[in-house]
């Protein structure tokens, strides 16, 4: 905690990135107190540009667009974060074992791993809902995405566990009788945590970004509430030719300033990670 | 084996690794769903007034050979790899009868033209801004477009593109905000045509370069700061070596080996960025297709795309892979 509070005051990019993400996870935690429910349209007058009574205005559905973004921005950051933290059980998974086994476990796991990296996803996640259409949801987008997600991070991963493999501690483990998973688990994950976190937040980024994008298009499920959605239809009802734009306007803010919190949190913590860069920081 | 032949046989090898696992996921996410394409274009089409039974029947089975769903899983699949091997996606449903490839074969140089261009200036001027920042650090404007370029860059393609399109379409219209090229124009090389491609060309890549350019600078500034601290870089300040000679030859040479590696490794993303940026700008390549072929049913065009879209960025990065040892001599020696 008292290192937290160094962080804050001593790393602008950090401090700036946690603010951020604060606004946004408390805007998002409104939601619990909205007076409507999400999916309610026409309760308010439509396309009230925003007032005093409506804050960020209504949409064309009748919907006041404050409390719809709570919303939005509430499962778009859950999606994310579930997408999170799926992708990593796998990268963890694939990352560990292909650095401890080394071999050509590690180069058969690794070349799998580069071929995850390289294929384009966008094609498939748009082929995956043209099969899927209307039985498309929510849950279903996350673990595939999960499942595309992971490769990146699995080779950060394998490169600290690759160094781990020949420390002493590790073959102590193996000479006290530990299994393979005990080692992994218990020896060397917490070595890896640091760098899981921080591409954690790339990941989230990564996995909204899709989201958003594919939800835009109208190519998920578009009757729960995501920022992604929220655009798809503001685009539906012609939103900027009508000269509704608090409608757009408001669900980019939101999202980028997640973007940005994320962004900035996560290079904070590579530079907390990788003291190296913390010595060129100081040098400036 | 020499080193490079080795070095080339490894990468084949990857490369076609690439193809075999990319088109799978494409077969399994097709195959291993309940909801069938056949029933779903039938479905579509029967949806206003009543066909006979037979009629429907009929189309069911040429349906299902179009797809390439005839037969066991096994004889699927088979179909499904020998139609890769041909280029044969069978027609497309929307534009019948015109095949998928001719479709597709349409719209490739159109999105080819925008990567190069894009990626090309995005990894030239990233890694030379980033490289002049990683080295003059205290330069107060190269501080200041690092700030701008880490803004942009965390950003998803899609919003970035949106946001170019409000400024330049709706608050400060002066350039086209669609189309590869002003409607209705003949399409010689004259140079109006040219002026007019250029012209649409920039929306897209501009949105595509913002968010591109802030990875490579970051990349190329922290790799020319550690750089910078090796010892042969300060013998060369001592030896009185230019300082524009140093940057050049002995910082950003070998600073670049990584950051070519790192282009092979993010070009599968900056496919999907350019294939998203058409979209929204309505320009004519396999994204835009690929986002009508969606919306008018297209199941052969849909997938079409998609195995046309994973053999080209496996192929391109094959490219990228077997130019490497141009520049970083040590594959050879190996």
């Amino acid at each position: 905690m008292r290192s937290f509070l160094a962080l804050l005051k001593s790393n602008r990019q950090f401090a700036s990135g946690v603010v951020l993400l604060a606004l946004v996870a408390a805007f998002a935690c409104l939601s619990f107190f909205s007076p409507y429910p999400p999916n309610d349209s026409f309760v308010v007058a439509p396309d009230v540009p925003p007032s005093a009574e409506y804050w960020f205005g209504t949409t064309s559905r009748g919907q006041e667009l404050f409390w719809l973004l709570t919303f939005a921005i509430r499962n778009t950051l859950v999606f994310g974060i579930v997408v999170a933290v799926l992708s990593r059980l796998l990268a963890l998974l694939v990352g560990l074992v292909a650095g401890y086994a080394g071999g050509w476990i590690d180069r058969l796991l690794m070349s799998i791993n580069d071929t995850f990296i390289v294929i384009p996803l966008f094609p498939i996640l748009v082929l995956f809902y043209f099969v899927l259409k209307d039985h498309m949801s929510w849950g279903l987008l996350a673990l595939m995405m999960a499942c595309l997600g992971w490769s990146y991070d699995a080779r950060l991963i394998r490169s600290v566990a690759l160094s781990l493999r020949h420390r002493e501690f590790t073959e102590t483990g193996i000479f006290s009788g530990m299994s393979t998973r005990q080692i992994l688990v218990e020896e060397h994950l917490p070595y890896v945590l640091p760098i899981v976190f921080s591409t954690t937040m790339n990941n989230i980024n990564w996995s909204i970004g899709l989201e958003v994008t594919l939800s835009v298009l109208g190519f998920t499920d578009i009757n729960t509430p995501t920022i992604g959605v929220m655009i798809y239809w503001a685009n539906q009802h012609t939103a900027l030719v009508a000269g509704i734009w608090w409608w757009i306007f408001f669900p980019v803010l939101l999202v980028v300033m997640t973007f940005i919190g994320l962004f900035l949190l996560a290079v904070s913590m590579n530079e907390y990670i990788d003291p190296r860069s913390r010595l060129g920081r100081s040098e400036r | 084996m020499s080193g490079y032949g080795l070095y080339l046989l490894t990468r084949l090898g990857q490369f076609a690794l690439v193809v075999f696992i990319g088109i799978n996921i494409a077969f399994v996410v097709t195959h291993a769903t309940p909801i069938d394409p056949v029933e779903q274009s039938i479905a579509a089409s029967t949806q206003f007034g009543s066909i006979n039974p037979e009629a429907i029947e009929m189309m069911r089975q040429s349906l299902k050979e179009l797809y390439g769903l005839q037969g066991g899983l096994w004889d699927q699949y088979v179909t499904f790899w020998r139609r890769i091997a041909v280029g044969d996606f069978g027609p497309s449903l929307s534009a019948f009868p015109t095949p998928v490839s001719t479709l597709i074969a349409r719209a490739l140089p159109w999105t080819v033209a925008l990567l190069v261009v894009s990626t090309l200036l995005t990894w030239v001027l990233g890694n030379l801004l980033g490289g002049l920042a990683g080295y003059y650090r205290r330069n107060r404007a190269l501080r200041f477009a690092g700030i701008l370029a880490m803004a942009f860059h965390p950003i998803p393609y899609y919003i970035v593109a949106f946001l170019l399109l409000i400024v330049f379409g709706y608050l400060w219209p002066v350039l086209p905000i669609s189309g590869g090229y002003t409607m209705n124009m003949e399409q010689d090389w004259s140079w109006e045509f040219i002026l007019s491609l250029l012209r649409h060309g920039i929306l897209p890549v501009a949105s595509l370069a913002l968010v591109g350019l802030g990875g490579w600078f970051m990349g190329m500034r922290s790799l020319v700061s550690n750089v910078v601290t090796e010892d042969y870089v300060a013998y060369a300040e001592l030896a009185g070596v230019e300082r524009s000679r140093i940057l050049r030859s002995y910082v950003m040479r070998n600073a670049l080996v990584p950051q070519v590696t790192g282009l092979a490794i993010s070009l599968g993303s900056i496919f999907n960025g350019a294939i998203i940026t058409e979209q929204v700008f309505g320009y004519p390549g396999v994204g835009t297709l690929l986002i009508s072929a969606v919306h008018a049913g297209d199941y052969s065009l849909v997938l079409g795309i998609t195995t046309v879209s994973i053999l080209a960025v496996s192929f391109a990065v094959l490219l990228i892979d077997l130019a490497y040892p141009l520049l970083d001599p040590r594959v050879k020696a190996r």
